[in-house]
């Protein structure tokens, strides 16, 4: 008996009972499909968190100064003084020799203020820092030019500003770069325009003009020798690790004191995402579990039905074996029934969750993973083969006489 | 295979739960296709013991038309299905070709009915929703014939029973006759050497009767062994060797010399009571 005519035979079976087999094989779809969509809906949402942290740049350090959290003056010794994040501190973390792995350093001196030009206003966020920032900070500058080392040491009275700014204060379709605009008490001249970027939670990113540091201690936040946070950029995303440790030891040595008494926050992008990674992982696992378990129960359906079918075939059974059926003939016959109802309840399921997760769900645009296609199909196929074996043992385990005399 | 042979022996009426000795062909030193060596049967029914076989022997020599008798409850469709390798005994020895069917294995007494045992049943058994050409291949693709010489064997073995222009119907398509026909084809269609009828005459018409007894002489005039049971007179008269069984045990072993089965014998005139 080949397999191909065990097939035969099984949808000879499969088809005499149409409605039992295609409720069976809705059970299998159901899980198959489930799972498919409720794995992409959890690897689309976890993507789109994704997203939203890198756009803060995944290889970057925030070192957060002392004064804008409150946190006390490091004391060494006898010796108590504040520890600032410092210009020196800049120099020697941009050392190559000190900090191998630092890729860039951009201080940050930010200030609130109130953006006017003629008689449009805008609240915004001024940023002073140095031409690196930008990068940092995963801005692009759309239009115009970036800051340059020559605007910092010249205290140039220049901005480059963002979308919400121009919006705010440029009537659509006017060419901002050029203009004179006030922040506040200072007078700037814009020279380049930033790209639109994603919103990370409920601080507008593009309401911000980055000006030298320079600039902006000379004409807003007055001169105070230290920065209240530094940008630092590690020179890949997998050293970021190696390179806050560098950054923080480099500053202990600045600041005569050890890593651990250090009064820095230390905020590293690439931790964020790896501790969002995990969380969302388990997120999807939980979804996934979830859609197996109505893999699992579609399984007990077909096990149900081929219960149903080896019972109401005995006489059959028993017909075989009396002919000369081997025990081996009947198990593959019924098998096979059981695997054909998972197989195609696993193919369509793969199609229902490939077209689902083409759609939004609940905000979240699903995204097809192919491990939990081939992952579905496969232990569809397993709780096929694995509940059909119980029904189909039982059949090719019939005595013939038994079987002959069931009515 | 000689049947003119053992019509030789004509046995009075047995009375002895054993086989009258000239109707045992063993005797002649014939080397039997069956033999049963005190074959017991109790089936157990929840707490009660029911015996159906009490100590059943009996030799049958390859080429042989034997008819089992005995009324209902008489152990003779029990005796039938150990001899087809589909019951086993509860004690004794059953001999098939030699060799002790209690020694062998499932998945060789399964070889055993499809090469060595062709058997045919009262309600017929083809498996619905399969042709009949469908039904007969049936065993022979359980013997690992090839689709084709399958085809081949199945037709050629419905063209011995004249149901090859039926071939391609379904059995609900066919008259019990036909089913029964295309039923004797599957039995047959492994090319066995022994054939086994359970009351095959029993859900028939005369007719149909006649058509199915009339195949079975020619089986056996082509050198094979049948075994039929049936509780009609007439069908026993046919054969050359009838067994009555009484309570589990032979009660007659007798040979019928003149009115052995032959298809001239079966005028229409024959009254077959059709039950």
């Amino acid at each position: 008996m080949s397999w191909l005519e065990n097939i035969r035979i099984a949808l000879r079976g499969l088809n005499a009972n149409k409605l039992r087999s295609s409720l069976t094989v809705l059970g299998i779809l159901i899980g198959v499909g489930a799972v498919i969509i409720l794995v992409a809906v959890g690897t689309g949402s976890s993507q789109a968190v994704q997203n939203r942290i890198k756009a803060l740049g995944t290889n970057t350090i925030t070192v957060l100064g002392t004064g804008r959290f409150g946190r006390g003056p490091a004391t060494t010794g006898t010796q108590s003084r504040a520890a600032t994040l410092t210009a020196a501190d800049v120099s020697l973390l941009q050392d190559k020799n000190e900090a191998p792995d630092v890729l860039t350093v951009s201080p940050v001196i930010s200030t609130s203020v109130t953006a006017t030009n003629g008689s449009a206003t805008s609240t915004m966020t001024v940023t002073g820092t140095t031409p690196t920032y930008t990068g940092a900070s995963d801005f692009q500058v759309q239009a115009g030019r970036n800051l340059t080392s020559a605007d910092i040491t010249q205290h140039a009275r220049v901005a480059v500003v963002g979308q919400t700014l121009i919006s705010d204060l440029f009537s659509p379709g006017s060419n901002p770069i050029g203009s004179v605009i006030s922040l506040g008490s200072a007078q700037v001249q814009i020279i380049g325009v930033l790209a639109t970027k994603g919103t990370t939670g409920a601080n507008d990113p593009n309401a911000v003009a980055i000006i030298p540091y320079t600039t902006a201690e000379d004409r807003l936040t007055g001169y105070s020798a230290s920065f209240s946070e530094l940008i630092v950029q590690s020179q890949s995303a997998g050293d970021i690790n190696a390179a806050e440790s560098e950054v923080a030891s480099v500053l202990a040595g600045a600041n005569h004191t050890t890593v651990s008494a250090l009064p820095f926050r230390f905020l590293n992008e690439g931790s964020l995402l790896s501790t969002s990674q995990s969380t969302n992982q388990t997120f999807t696992v939980l979804l996934g579990a979830v859609a197996a378990i109505s893999l699992l129960v579609g399984g007990i359906g077909i096990m149900n039905i081929m219960l149903v079918t080896v019972t109401e075939r005995t006489r059959e059974i028993g017909i075989r074996k009396a002919i000369g059926a081997p025990k081996s003939a009947i198990l593959g016959q019924f098998l096979t029934e059981a695997v054909i109802l998972s197989l195609i309840g696993g193919v369509v399921g793969v199609i229902v969750g490939v077209v689902g997760s083409h759609f939004k769900i609940i905000g979240v645009q699903p995204v097809l993973s192919w491990q939990s296609i081939v992952e579905a199909f496969g232990v569809a196929v397993a709780v096929g083969v694995f509940f059909g074996f119980y029904p189909a043992n039982r059949a090719a385990s019939m005595r013939p006489i038994d079987a002959l005399r069931y009515e | 295979m000689s049947r003119r042979e053992d019509r030789a022996g004509s046995a009075g009426p047995a009375s002895a739960a054993v086989a009258s000795p000239s109707a045992n062909p063993v005797l002649r030193g014939l080397r039997p296709v069956i033999s049963l060596r005190r074959i017991t049967k109790v089936y157990r029914m929840g707490d009660i013991e029911v015996t159906a076989l009490t100590g059943v022997s009996l030799d049958v020599v390859g080429g042989e038309l034997l008819a089992v008798m005995g009324a209902s409850g008489s152990g003779k469709s029990t005796m039938m299905n150990i001899l087809g390798c589909l019951d086993t005994p509860s004690s004794g020895r059953y001999l098939l070709d030699g060799v002790d069917v209690r020694r062998l294995d499932e998945s060789v007494l399964a070889r055993v009915r499809n090469r060595k045992i062709g058997f045919v049943f009262q309600s017929f058994n083809l498996i619905p929703r399969t042709s009949a050409v469908a039904n007969v291949e049936m065993p022979l693709a359980y013997a690992g014939v090839s689709p084709k010489e399958r085809r081949a064997r199945a037709m050629f073995a419905l063209e011995e029973v004249g149901l090859a222009d039926r071939a391609h119907h379904l059995p609900s398509e066919l008259s019990g006759g036909q089913q029964q026909r295309a039923a004797v084809a599957r039995a047959i269609a492994t090319n066995p050497s022994l054939v086994l009828a359970d009351e095959p005459t029993g859900n028939l018409d005369s007719r149909s009767t006649h058509e199915i007894m009339d195949i079975f002489a020619r089986l056996n005039d082509a050198g094979r062994t049948v075994v039929l049971i049936t509780h009609e007179p007439e069908v026993a008269e046919l054969t050359r060797r009838i067994v009555r069984l009484r309570d589990g045990s032979v009660l007659s072993d007798e040979s019928t010399a003149g009115e052995h089965l032959h298809a001239s014998n079966m005028g229409e005139d024959t009254r077959m009571g059709a039950v």
